[in-house]
């Protein structure tokens, strides 16, 4: 492509990375007491005095680093016992496809549906009153209690699928087959030799999805802001609050606050890695010792239960959502709701029309430019070196909070008004990541014997790229572009912040909405939400039909 | 140079015979209207209630028709968030241009604002329909005891209100009718009373309700909190909701995040008594399907706390004179009329109706309010906001006792 490899990575990796670390400086001035806006034109340490003054923040940061750090462990272990059951089954496949939809059904839609189910007042409780006949919801602290329990069980309804999915991705480069085949022949039951043989290898390949998904959940807001505590919150709903706050002297607070939070989920992130060793010691002197594992047929069962509790969850939330878009008054203890109202969805659909438009052209946008950079990149520098990849998973490790807003006064110092080019270029920087998340993985793997064959014909680099290795990935690379779409359909502060409210996106209205409170219309427009995402996926395996009609070999 | 021009223009001003006040005020009107034709007006204002967005939506359909202005509703989850952008924009060094236009707040935005410079200069007093307004209303100009000095516009009126589901709890006639007999309901029917935690809005209304009605002198609450002494003022407030805590709902482990939060556990039957600060919130919600037709409002004996929303226009607006159409179209007869009705919305008009023609007059007294809300002189006693200092103290206060 280019005569200077080098290049690309550098420009990419900036593009990327700059936008990040310029958000931190804008971050940083302010906790330093640094805002000449509001009179502070000198430096000092009084941000990081009130912040250590706040009651209850200590908790607040041991709360999202609990949080984040148990839905990574939970997500990865039920993640691994469902490979470990399902691996070499045709169960697996079928599980593959009730999984992905999940992965384009927003964090907020998933976090809601989450708790029509499990609130008092919610869809379980609904059945059990039938029983027992109380016509009042129980005076029972589960939505919001203060060990985060049920905020953990909406995160991992959402990221065990993406680190199965990404698993399964990843999965040939272990070998299973062939492994499993040499553990069983040395006796294992299957989970076992999936564990013990595959499950190290394979984890290698999906750390850094791992480890984004830590970040995430020590830094997440909407998730937190439906299911987390509120007695003290965790530290980035606090830091958001202070953040919007009419005491605007707060805001240097929330600064500091913001640093806090980089320094939780590093936090996170470190614990994390001792999990890890941890684990992976114990794993060898497991298999050192020798010998079976003891609950092969338990592992298998809790693996199918495993793989299927978040397309339950997940599942019934989005059914109650649904009901409640068509429910006239519903209250506890109606196990339906006793009249059907089309209003809100007329409504919605009315008004939603034009952020729906704004959400496919910022989605195309996007995820359009993200994937043509990860091809330009991945030419350029397959496989990534692990301190690019770092350097380019920047975005998914900085909690957003910690640099968004300072990113937004960047961007005004330097002239940039809001536009829906600007605004592009922002998803951009959180979609790419994904997108190369998505796509590295494939690449690699494409036998290189393909291209040397069309080498040894005398095609050059452009023709290898063009003619053999993209269509060779049409699949991989709709799937990237469709994961693209939904992050950006999905991302709510950015958008909001950056484009200064003036492009509204479906996500930015049922944020607004949802602060209405009115289940009807959260539940219209978590399901408008989902809709584009999902069509985006759905039309993946459409497209790569249509490109390659009657082709057994280019089904996968 | 500017001062120059500045004499130039009153020595020519000064040989030109005056035109009369009110022709003059037309005359500027006028320009003001052209000047505004052809703009796009950023209204960043809550966008949490779907009968608000229609409302807005009709506001610029009748707009676009009149003036030629269009009304954009940049909704928010919460009016903090266009004050961020406007200090970042004010840190960016963007003194025009802004990207808000004009800002629905009041009470601590406000003061905030104003304090921190984000407000520009004054403008309520040259919109021609401020002559309607109702000037006995002392908060309409002074908002939570700040005084406004025209830097922002009256939209409309907030009391606060509660609310029982008769059909669960029985007769509103039975119902708590200060906070102290609110107390004692709670005991008797415990988990059945919460507020929302603080710092949101509704919350910290209940906490100010609360204080109002115990401090041992009321008096030091319309002063800023650092000239009185905090403890002993608010020493009522924490006994009471000491009390309080055991025999609320969750035994106060967790609140409720908002008013709409309330109202959803109202509906459910999670609570008997609710308060919004707006007196047609029950009939509004019962139209959308919200809450059972069985849901009335009561309010307490010796007042509840009452105050005025405004809408405002940032220092560095870029469409200011567009902004002003917008804020006086909103204190029309039709539009405030429309505002009323709770069919719409159900926001108290900031208009005095005796200076208003008769068939406008006529217009928001036909207003059908629905059995859920309370007539106007129903609604009993206004109490006054205490002074915006007050609110981060009490919030802080709170946090470090019950939110920790």
């Amino acid at each position: 492509m280019t005569s200077r490899p080098r290049l690309v990575p550098v420009l990419v990796a900036a593009l990327v990375a700059l936008p990040v670390l310029a958000g931190l400086l804008g971050t940083l001035l302010p906790a330093f007491g640094y805002l000449p806006a509001l009179g502070g034109d000198g430096f000092s340490l009084q941000p990081f005095r009130e912040l250590v003054a706040t009651p209850g923040i200590g908790r607040s940061g041991l709360l999202s680093i609990w949080t984040g750090l148990a839905a990574t462990a939970l997500s990865v272990l039920l993640a691994m016992l469902a490979l470990a059951a399902l691996v070499g089954t045709r169960a697996l496949t079928r599980i593959e496809r009730m999984l992905a939809p999940l992965l384009a059904v927003p964090h907020a839609a998933a976090a809601f549906g989450t708790a029509l189910l499990i609130a008092p007042s919610g869809l379980l409780f609904r059945l059990a009153a039938i029983p027992f006949g109380f016509d009042r919801p129980p005076d029972l602290l589960i939505v919001g209690d203060p060990l985060g329990l049920s905020l953990i069980v909406g995160l991992v309804a959402k990221e065990m699928p993406f680190i199965l999915l990404v698993a399964l991705a990843s999965l040939p480069r272990a070998e299973p087959a062939r492994r499993i085949a040499v553990a069983r022949s040395l006796g294992q039951g299957r989970a076992a030799a999936f564990l013990f043989a595959v499950w190290p290898t394979l984890y290698r390949e999906i750390r850094l999805p791992v480890l984004a998904i830590a970040a995430f959940g020590s830094s997440v807001v909407d998730v937190s802001l439906i299911l987390g505590p509120s007695t003290p919150p965790t530290l980035a709903v606090q830091l958001l609050r202070w953040m919007v706050d009419p005491e605007l002297g707060l805001r240097l607070k929330a600064s500091a606050g913001a640093l806090l939070q980089g320094g939780a989920t590093l936090a996170a992130i470190l614990l994390w890695l001792g999990v890890e060793r941890a684990a992976a010691a114990w794993l060898r002197r497991r298999i050192a010792r020798g010998g079976r594992l003891r609950f092969e047929a338990a592992v298998r069962v809790l693996g199918l239960c495993a793989a299927l509790l978040p397309v339950v969850v997940v599942g019934l939330g989005l059914l109650g959502l649904a009901l409640w878009s068509v429910a006239g008054f519903w209250s506890f203890p109606d196990l339906l709701p006793p009249s059907l109202s089309g209003r809100t969805w007329s409504a919605a659909l009315r008004s939603a029309a034009s952020p729906l438009g704004t959400t496919l052209s910022l989605g195309l946008l996007s995820a359009g430019a993200a994937v043509v950079l990860a091809i330009l990149l991945l030419e350029a520098a397959s496989p990534l070196s692990r301190r690019l990849a770092v350097l380019l998973a920047l975005p998914l490790l900085v909690p957003q909070p910690a640099f968004v807003f300072g990113l937004s006064t960047g961007l005004l110092a330097l002239g940039g008004r809001p536009s829906l080019a600007v605004l592009s270029a922002v998803h951009l920087v959180f979609v790419l990541p994904y997108v190369l998340l998505a796509l590295a993985e494939p690449w690699a793997r494409l036998d290189p014997r393909f291209e040397r064959v069309a080498a040894s014909l005398g095609r050059g680099r452009l023709a290898r790229l063009v003619r053999v290795r993209l269509p060779l990935l049409l699949k991989p690379l709709l799937t990237a572009f469709a994961i693209g779409f939904a992050v950006s359909a999905g991302l709510y502060l950015p958008t909001i912040v950056l484009g200064a409210g003036l492009y509204p996106t479906i996500t930015t209205e049922a944020v607004a909405l949802a602060s209405g409170g009115d289940r009807r219309i959260i539940g219209a427009y978590a399901l408008l939400q989902a809709a584009l995402p999902c069509l985006a996926f759905a039309l993946v395996p459409a497209v790569h039909g249509l490109c390659f009609p009657g082709r057994r070999g280019m089904r996968t | 140079m500017r001062k120059t021009l500045l004499a130039l223009a009153l020595l020519l001003g000064g040989s030109v015979a005056p035109l009369p006040v009110a022709a003059q005020a037309a005359a500027d009107w006028q320009a003001i209207l052209d000047a505004a034709r052809g703009d796009t007006v950023a209204f960043n204002a809550w966008g949490g209630s779907p009968n608000i967005n229609s409302y807005l939506e009709w506001a610029n359909e009748r707009l676009e028709a009149e003036y030629g202005v269009t009304l954009t509703h940049v909704k928010l989850e919460d009016t903090g968030t266009a004050v961020s952008r406007i200090l970042a924009e004010k840190s960016a060094g963007r003194t025009d241009g802004g990207s808000v236009d004009l800002v629905w707040i009041n009470g601590e935005n406000f003061a905030a604002m104003k304090e921190a410079g984000l407000l520009g200069s004054p403008f309520a007093a040259d919109l021609p329909n401020a002559a309607l307004l109702d000037t006995a209303n002392p908060s309409l100009s002074a908002d939570f005891t700040v005084p406004t000095d025209g830097l922002e516009s009256p939209w409309g009126g907030a009391k606060l209100v509660f609310f029982a589901d008769t059909a669960r709890t029985g007769p509103i006639e039975a119902m708590p009718r200060s906070a102290g007999a609110l107390l004692e309901w709670a005991k008797a029917n415990p988990g059945l009373v919460s507020y929302p935690a603080p710092p949101d809005f509704t919350g910290t209304t209940f906490l100010k309700q609360v204080l109002i009605e115990l401090t041992p002198d009321p008096a030091v609450l319309a002063r800023p909190v650092g000239e009185a002494d905090f403890a002993a003022a608010t020493a009522p407030l924490w006994a009471y909701l000491d009390a309080l805590k055991p025999v609320s709902w969750r035994q106060g482990r967790d609140y409720p995040d908002n008013y709409p939060a309330m109202k959803q556990l109202l509906a459910d039957g999670e609570l008997g008594i609710i308060f919004a600060f707006n007196p047609a919130e029950a009939s509004s919600a019962i139209a959308s399907g919200e809450l059972p037709d069985t849901v009335r409002s009561f309010t307490f004996e010796k007042g509840t706390l009452g105050n005025t929303h405004f809408v405002a226009i940032p220092f560095n607006a870029a469409n200011r004179e567009a902004a002003m159409v917008v804020a006086n179209f909103l204190l029309s007869p039709e539009a405030q009329a429309r505002k009323e009705d709770p069919r719409y919305w159900g926001d108290p008009t900031v208009l005095n109706l005796a200076k208003l023609s008769e068939a406008d007059r006529a217009a928001v007294q036909a207003i059908d309010r629905g059995a859920a809300t309370l007539a106007p002189d129903a609604l009993g006693p206004v109490l006054p906001e205490p002074h915006p200092s007050w609110v981060a103290r009490l919030e802080a206060e709170w946090q470090a006792r019950y939110g920790s």
